[in-house]
C-alpha cells in the first residue's frame, strides 16, 4: 500500500469533474420531479445532450457553443416526452422509457461521423485570488467554467424553490395539480417548462461528459449515468443541497476507490467497486430521516377536465 | 398483415418456379456492447458484416447489442432462436450459463460462445490467443515507461483478462526488471466515464503506459488529454489515436472463424469444437507499431511476433513462479492450454491481489 501515490489535489480535482454530469442531470430531473413530472427519460436526454454538444464544439472549434447546443438539443428532445405525456396525456413511465431507447439509438446514428475525433479543450477558469491558495486552490478554483455553473445552479434551485414565488407555484403544481389548477395556475404550461429545463440540465450533463470527462464521443457512453441520476433525485428526498451532495459523494467515491486500487490499498477490490453505491444510498437514507416524501402528484397526469 | 402475405407468396411462387431458392441461413450475434464502442464488439460487428459480404442472400443475419450479461442475455438468446435463427455468436464470456441454457432448450440451433469453457452437442466455444499480443504490448510497454510505472484496467477478474495481465507483466519485466503494475478493476466491459476515470487515476499516480482491457476508446482519449503517455488499441486497432498515445494495438480478427463456422452450417457439417486461434492462424493481430516505438524496440516486437506466428516463441516459456513464489514452470517449459485457459492466478512479481 503507498497513499503517497495519491496526490489530494489532483484526486479532488477529478472527483469533482465526476460528479459534475450526475449533479446536472439530477437537478434537472428535480425540477421536473418538484412539478410532478417523472421523466424516465434522462439517460437518452444526456446522450443527445453529449452527441449534440460534441459535434457543434468540434464544427465550431468553441466548447461553450457546445454545451449551449447540448442545453438546446437536450430541452428539444424532451418535447417529445412533452407531447406524449402532456398533450397526448400518455404514461409517463412508459413515455421515458422510449425517450431513453430513442435517445440511445438516435444519438448513435448522428454521432457516426465523430468517433475518434478529439473536441477542443475547454479552458480552466481561474477564479481570482482563490486559486492561488496553495495545496487547494488548484484542486477546487481552478477548473472550468461550466463545472462553478452546475454548482451555482443547484444554489440557484435551491433559494429560488425555497423563497421564491415560481417556486412555491412549481412545488404546488406537483403536490396537487388540481388544486394549483383551481388557484389559476398554468398546471400544463409549468409542467412544460419543467420537462424543457430538466432535458437542458441533462443534455448539459451529458455533453459534460463528452467533451470535458472522457473526452471523446462514442456510442452509448453515458452508460447509466442517467439512470444513477435518477435514484439520485429519489435518495435525496428530492432536496436540491442533498443531490449536489449525493452527487459529489458518488462521483469522488468512484474516482477515489479507482485511485486506492491504482495505490493498491488493501482493501478487497469487490468492496471498493461497491462502495459509491453503498455509501450514497447509506449517507442519503440517514439523512432523509425527517420523512420528506415525494411530491404527491408525481406520475400522475393532469387534465383541466376533471 | 396482407402485403405479408402476399409477399410470402410472391417468394414461394418464386421457389417453386426456379426451384433453387432456398431459405436462408439465419445467423444471430449477442453483443455486449454498442456496435459502435470502437473495441471488442465493433470487431465482432466487423465479423458480422464479413459473413453478410461473403453469403449475400443465403444468408440473414441478426444482432442485439448492449445486452448486459445475465438473466436478460437469456431472454436475447431464446427470443433468437423462436425467430428462426440457426446459429447464434454469443460474444461475451457473461453470457456462458446463459448460452449453454438456452442450448439445452433448442437442440437444433447452433450455438458458438466466445471465450468461454462451457460446451454442449450443439453448443462450440471459441477464443483468441489475446496473450500473444500482450507480450508484445509489454515488451513494448516496458520499454517506453519512464517512471517504471505501467497503468492496466482491468475488466472482470476471469481467466482471459488474469492471463493478459501475466503475459503484459512478464514481458515488461524482462525489458525493464524495474517495471511496476498498478491495476485497476473497473467491473464493466464498457462504461467510457469509469474507464476514462480509471485511465486518470493511474496517471495521476505516476504511470506513463496505460494498458486496458476494457472495450471504448476512452482511455485513449484520457491519455491524450494529458499527454505523454502511451496506450495500446484493445480489441480493435483505434488507429485514429496513433501515432501518439496509441502505438500499437491487438486486434480481433473475427470474419474467417464466423465465415467458416456458417459455411459449415449451411453444409451441415457443423459440430461442436473448442477453437483457440492466435497470431498463427491470423485471429489475433498486431496493429501497427508506431515511430513513437524507438526502431530497435520495434524490430524486437516485430521478432517476437514472426516467432509467436511460427510457434517458436510461447509467452509462457519457463522459468516461470507464481506470485505466492511456487515454482509453476521449469526451465524452458512451457504452459499447457489447460492451465492458460483457467489461469486463475498471478506470476512473481506483481504485487496486486486477484479479487474473488
Amino acid at each position: 500500500m503507498d497513499l503517497s501515490a495519491i496526490n489530494p489535489a489532483l484526486l479532488i480535482a477529478s472527483l469533482m469533474v465526476a460528479a459534475t454530469p450526475i449533479l446536472f442531470a439530477a437537478i434537472g430531473e428535480l425540477i421536473a420531479e418538484k412539478a410532478g413530472v417523472l421523466n424516465l427519460g434522462v439517460e437518452g436526454m444526456m446522450i443527445i445532450g453529449a452527441v449534440a454538444g460534441f459535434a457543434v464544439a468540434v464544427e465550431s472549434g468553441s466548447p461553450l457553443l457546445g454545451f449551449a447546443a447540448a442545453a438546446a438539443a437536450g430541452a428539444a428532445f424532451s418535447m417529445l416526452f412533452v407531447i406524449m405525456t402532456q398533450l397526448a396525456l400518455a404514461n409517463q413511465v412508459a413515455s421515458g422509457l422510449a425517450l431513453t431507447l430513442f435517445g440511445l439509438g438516435l444519438s448513435a446514428l448522428l454521432g457516426q461521423s465523430y468517433v475518434g475525433i478529439k473536441p477542443p479543450k475547454l479552458d480552466t477558469f481561474d477564479i481570482p485570488i482563490l486559486s492561488e491558495i496553495p495545496g487547494i486552490g488548484p484542486a477546487l478554483f481552478s477548473h472550468d467554467i461550466v463545472l462553478y455553473f452546475g454548482i451555482a445552479l443547484t444554489f440557484v434551485i435551491w433559494s429560488g424553490l425555497k423563497y421564491s414565488r415560481a417556486g412555491l407555484v412549481l412545488r404546488a403544481v406537483g403536490e396537487n395539480h388540481d388544486a394549483a389548477h383551481a388557484l389559476g395556475y398554468k398546471v400544463m404550461r409549468i409542467r412544460i417548462l419543467a420537462i424543457l429545463f430538466g432535458g437542458a440540465c441533462a443534455g448539459l450533463g451529458g455533453a459534460y461528459i463528452s467533451l470535458i470527462r472522457v473526452p471523446q464521443w462514442t456510442q452509448g457512453m453515458t452508460a447509466g449515468i442517467g439512470w444513477i441520476a435518477l435514484a439520485l433525485v429519489v435518495f435525496s428526498s428530492w432536496k436540491p443541497l442533498r443531490t449536489l451532495l449525493g452527487a459529489y459523494l458518488f462521483g469522488g467515491i468512484t474516482v477515489l476507490q479507482l485511485n486506492f486500487q491504482a495505490a493498491g490499498v488493501a482493501i478487497p477490490v469487490e468492496y471498493l467497486a461497491m462502495s459509491p453505491y453503498l455509501i450514497t444510498i447509506l449517507v442519503l437514507v440517514i439523512l432523509s430521516a425527517d420523512k420528506s416524501g415525494a411530491p404527491a402528484a408525481l406520475g400522475r397526469n393532469f387534465h383541466a377536465s376533471r | 398483415m396482407k402485403i405479408s402475405n402476399l409477399l410470402t407468396g410472391v417468394t414461394m411462387t418464386l421457389a417453386l418456379s426456379t426451384g433453387a431458392m432456398a431459405d436462408p441461413t439465419k445467423v444471430g450475434f449477442v453483443y455486449v456492447g454498442p456496435v459502435g464502442d470502437g473495441g471488442w464488439t465493433y470487431e465482432h460487428n466487423q465479423g458480422r458484416l464479413a459473413v453478410e459480404e461473403k453469403f449475400g442472400d443465403d444468408v440473414e443475419t441478426v444482432f442485439v447489442e448492449s445486452v448486459a450479461e445475465g438473466p436478460d442475455a437469456e431472454r436475447v438468446m431464446t427470443q433468437m432462436a423462436l425467430e428462426g435463427a440457426d446459429l447464434i455468436f454469443t460474444t461475451s464470456f457473461g453470457y456462458m450459463d446463459q448460452t449453454i441454457n438456452v442450448a439445452k432448450k433448442f437442440p437444433n440451433v447452433k450455438f458458438e460462445h466466445a471465450t468461454g469453457y462451457k460446451r454442449a452437442d450443439n453448443v462450440s466455444t471459441y477464443s483468441a490467443r489475446f496473450y500473444q499480443g500482450r507480450a508484445v504490448q509489454g515488451h513494448i510497454a516496458g520499454n517506453l515507461t519512464e517512471s517504471n510505472i505501467i497503468g492496466y484496467i482491468a475488466s472482470f477478474p476471469i481467466p482471459e483478462v488474469i492471463r493478459g495481465i501475466n503475459s503484459a507483466y512478464i514481458h515488461a519485466k524482462k525489458a525493464n526488471p524495474d517495471v511496476e503494475f498498478k491495476i485497476i478493476w473497473a467491473y464493466t466491459w464498457f462504461d467510457p466515464a469509469k474507464e476514462a476515470d480509471a485511465a486518470k487515476a493511474l496517471i495521476e499516480q505516476g504511470a506513463d503506459v496505460i494498458l486496458q482491457h476494457t472495450d471504448s476508446t476512452a482511455p485513449q482519449a484520457a491519455a491524450q488529454n494529458a499527454g505523454d503517455v502511451y496506450t495500446f488499441g484493445q480489441a480493435s486497432d483505434m488507429i485514429e489515436y496513433a501515432p501518439n498515445p496509441r502505438v500499437s494495438s491487438i486486434i480481433d480478427n473475427w470474419s474467417p472463424y464466423y465465415i467458416a463456422r456458417t459455411q459449415a452450417v449451411i453444409d451441415g457439417t457443423w459440430a461442436s469444437v473448442d477453437t483457440w486461434d492466435g497470431i498463427s492462424t491470423g485471429m489475433v493481430k498486431i496493429g501497427e507499431i508506431t515511430d513513437a516505438v524507438p526502431a530497435d524496440v520495434k524490430a524486437e516486437a516485430l521478432a517476437m511476433i514472426e516467432n509467436m506466428r511460427t510457434g517458436d516463441y510461447h509467452p509462457f516459456t519457463g522459468p516461470l513462479k507464481k506470485q505466492d513464489g511456487s515454482d509453476w514452470l521449469a526451465d524452458g517449459e512451457t504452459a499447457d492450454d489447460g492451465t492458460l485457459a483457467g489461469m486463475s492466478f498471478y506470476v512473481e512479481g506483481l504485487t496486486d491481489t486477484i479479487p474473488e
